[in-house]
């Protein structure tokens, strides 16, 4: 009688998965690193890791509805003349024209003013459509100055100076050949149909010493009115926010590695910077330690879904949030009505990502004119105001459970983790014990 | 003739001077004495002034600006010019690093040498330097003209797009995608105009080599692998 081995279930490699599989199959095929849009999708600790405690014996509770729990926020009350005043903690991030279609900025613009909050523009200038229905626009003074000027800088409600940004920490953008329209080449003084590079740094200045002139120059330009912000993906959170201080800023936006891109390297996405959840309290520890929380603003970003990661990013010590991705969800990206066009595309609604190739049928990160067709402004401009509500509603919710009157007195002794990595990088304890790893020497 | 001396008067109080001129005009002089390496002198002005500095200034003088012609009666710090929109700068002296940076329009003239990186992603700006520029000269310079009458480093134009490179003397050595061109009838036309426009009489455009873009790495190819 012969032996016969009993054939086992097949079993894959974890380091060999399949997505690794296929992305080997992809780059000897082509020849070229994977591009794509969105903010590191790796799982990372982040604010589901933690739980408020809520209301108990030591403390009471706000009643829900009936007690004031105040939003309000104002950004540049450092030096700037004229400050931003926000009804909400929470902005728009900057995104593109060019990476952005048309009517995905005006919605943008659109539903930020309803909900009393300001938007940002991005690498490529100001759009009217943006401009013309923003009331509050921060503009992005980015590496490649791709259509700065000084008379868009003088209508800007503030100035925000990209250092880096969460997906891709020193690393410029990227806009491919194919999203270059006659519009956006104009706009950027390129040909048309060339992949197009902005830089990783700016052109005319190196370092906090001369970034500090940088920003007296800005401030002359507009006569000191504008609040100046300075962008930094999350790197060294301490030592950044510690320098943007000392360079003059008057508000500091830290953008986690889920934070989006419109397009760079899978590779630099997945595996450069820190996530949001790490980054937070040491930038709130370096204003702390220049007697500068509350005076110099934080604006956090990066993974910001819903009101309780925005109820968690202010207990950790920011004065507010930043949204990009799920400002694109509420307006339409990914929507799953647009599945059969998805799975054209070789891909599925909640994962299409590959926004450089301007083939979006949401109609958003194009630049084609019959798919932007597909964004109505003033819907989608309706859509994100109403889930800006929403998340604020909910982020009140929560300040009221734990007593607080304004979301700016959360704090982290509201907070416990659910893990140990988690409980390290927000410091606040472990659940159920008063751990809280990397103080204490342990 | 207003006059603000550096010395006794804040930075602050020239500039709210200078934006508060009427965009059109009419032309105004001004004198701005004491400068000893002031940051940001006359910057961001909007209006067809002429402004005359004595001495030498620190970084950024004359950024973003538009219509006015501003003249340093000495060297220049970092970035000059930068973000220029229309209107002319003229250094006397020495410039240092990033001059005309960014720069969509005017004119930017250079009597003495410029530092490294002069034109650096310039879009649109005509830059002229009778003296040397440093190396990574017109990094990423997308459009306009640069026109050097002495040397250039290393790195000129690298990773350039529709910039025009014009360089009187020896060039180190040229940045990536960045190579020799022919010198047609309509750039000996362009250079004889600008070399006017910053008074120089005493140099032929026939003297001059140009320079631009290969436009090989417009779009990218695995094959530019060693470029990269």
């Amino acid at each position: 009688m012969t032996y016969k081995n009993p054939v086992t279930t097949p079993r894959k490699s974890a380091t060999f998965d399949d997505y690794t599989l296929s992305e080997i199959r992809r780059a000897a095929a082509t020849g070229i690193y994977d591009i794509r849009g969105g903010g590191a999708k790796r799982k990372v600790p982040h604010f589901d890791d933690l739980l408020f405690l809520g209301a108990s014996m030591s403390r009471y509770p706000l009643e829900g509805y009936r007690e004031k729990c105040e939003t309000a926020v104002t950004l540049g009350t450092r030096f700037a003349k004229k400050p931003i005043e926000l009804k909400i903690p929470i902005t728009i991030a900057g995104m593109s024209f060019g990476s952005l279609s048309g009517p995905a900025k005006e919605a943008l613009g659109r539903g930020a003013s309803a909900a009393g909050t300001s938007t940002t523009t991005g690498d490529g200038g100001m759009t009217e459509e943006e401009r013309g229905h923003s009331t509050q626009l921060v503009y992005q003074y980015l590496p490649s100055r791709y259509g700065m000027n000084p008379r868009d800088l003088k209508r800007a409600d503030a100035i925000e100076i990209v250092i880096g940004q969460g997906a891709k920490p020193g690393g410029g953008g990227m806009l491919l050949g194919q999203k270059i329209s006659d519009r956006v080449a104009e706009m950027r003084n390129l040909p048309m149909g060339i992949d197009q590079r902005s830089a990783c740094r700016h052109p005319d200045w190196t370092g906090p010493d001369d970034l500090e002139i940088k920003i007296q120059e800005i401030r002359e330009i507009t006569d000191w009115e504008k609040p100046i912000f300075i962008k930094v993906g999350g790197a060294r959170p301490y030592y950044d926010v510690a320098l943007a201080v000392k360079a003059g800023a008057d508000v500091i936006v830290l953008d986690g590695m889920q934070g989006g891109t419109a397009a760079t390297q899978e590779v630099f996405i997945e595996h450069v910077g820190q996530p949001t959840l790490a980054c937070i309290r040491p930038a709130v520890k370096a204003l702390q330690d220049m007697g500068m929380h509350r005076k110099v603003q934080l604006i956090v970003s990066g993974g910001i879904r819903n009101g309780a990661d925005v109820a968690k990013a202010l207990a950790l010590g920011a004065d507010a949030v930043s949204i990009g991705t799920a400002a694109l969800v509420a307006i339409g990206d990914n929507d799953p009505k647009w599945e059969a066009e998805y799975n054209e595309l070789g891909t599925t609604t909640g994962a299409y990502d590959d926004w450089h190739e301007g083939r979006d049928p949401a109609g958003i990160t194009t630049q084609d004119a019959d798919l932007m067709k597909r964004v109505d402004p003033i819907a989608a401009g309706r859509r994100l105001a109403n889930y800006l509500k929403v998340m604020t509603l909910e982020a009140q919710t929560i300040a009221r459970a734990c007593g607080k009157n304004h979301v700016h007195n959360l704090e982290p002794e509201d907070l416990c983790a659910l893990n140990i990595e988690a409980a390290a990088m927000a410091g606040v304890p472990l659940a159920g014990t008063n751990w809280v790893p990397g103080q204490g020497g342990f | 003739m207003p006059v603000f001396d550096l010395a006794t008067t804040e930075l602050r109080a020239l500039n709210q001077a200078l934006h508060a001129l009427d965009k059109s005009g009419p032309a105004e002089d001004f004198e701005v004495t004491n400068p000893r390496g002031s940051h940001a002198v006359a910057v961001g002005i909007d209006a067809p002034v002429n402004v005359t500095i004595d001495g030498s200034v620190g970084y950024y003088c004359a950024g973003m600006n538009e219509q006015a012609t501003i003249t340093v009666k000495g060297n220049a710090g970092p970035g000059v010019a930068e973000n220029m929109m229309s209107g002319k700068v003229v250094i006397k002296g020495d410039a240092s690093q990033y001059a005309g940076a960014t720069a969509h329009g005017g004119l930017l003239v250079i009597e003495g040498n410029a530092s490294s990186r002069c034109g650096i992603s310039m879009k649109g700006v005509d830059i002229v330097v009778k003296g040397n520029i440093g190396h990574m000269s017109a990094f990423m310079a997308q459009s306009g003209n640069l026109v050097v009458l002495g040397d250039a480093g290393d790195a000129l134009g690298d990773s350039l797009y529709e910039a025009r490179l014009f360089v009187r003397g020896t060039v180190k050595s040229l940045g990536a995608d960045c190579e020799k061109k022919e010198m047609r009838p309509e750039h000996i036309e362009l250079l004889t105009k600008l070399l006017a426009d910053a008074g120089i009489t005493d140099v032929k455009p026939e003297e001059f080599t140009r320079y631009g873009s290969a436009r090989t790495l417009y779009n990218f190819n695995v094959d530019n692998f060693d470029a990269y």
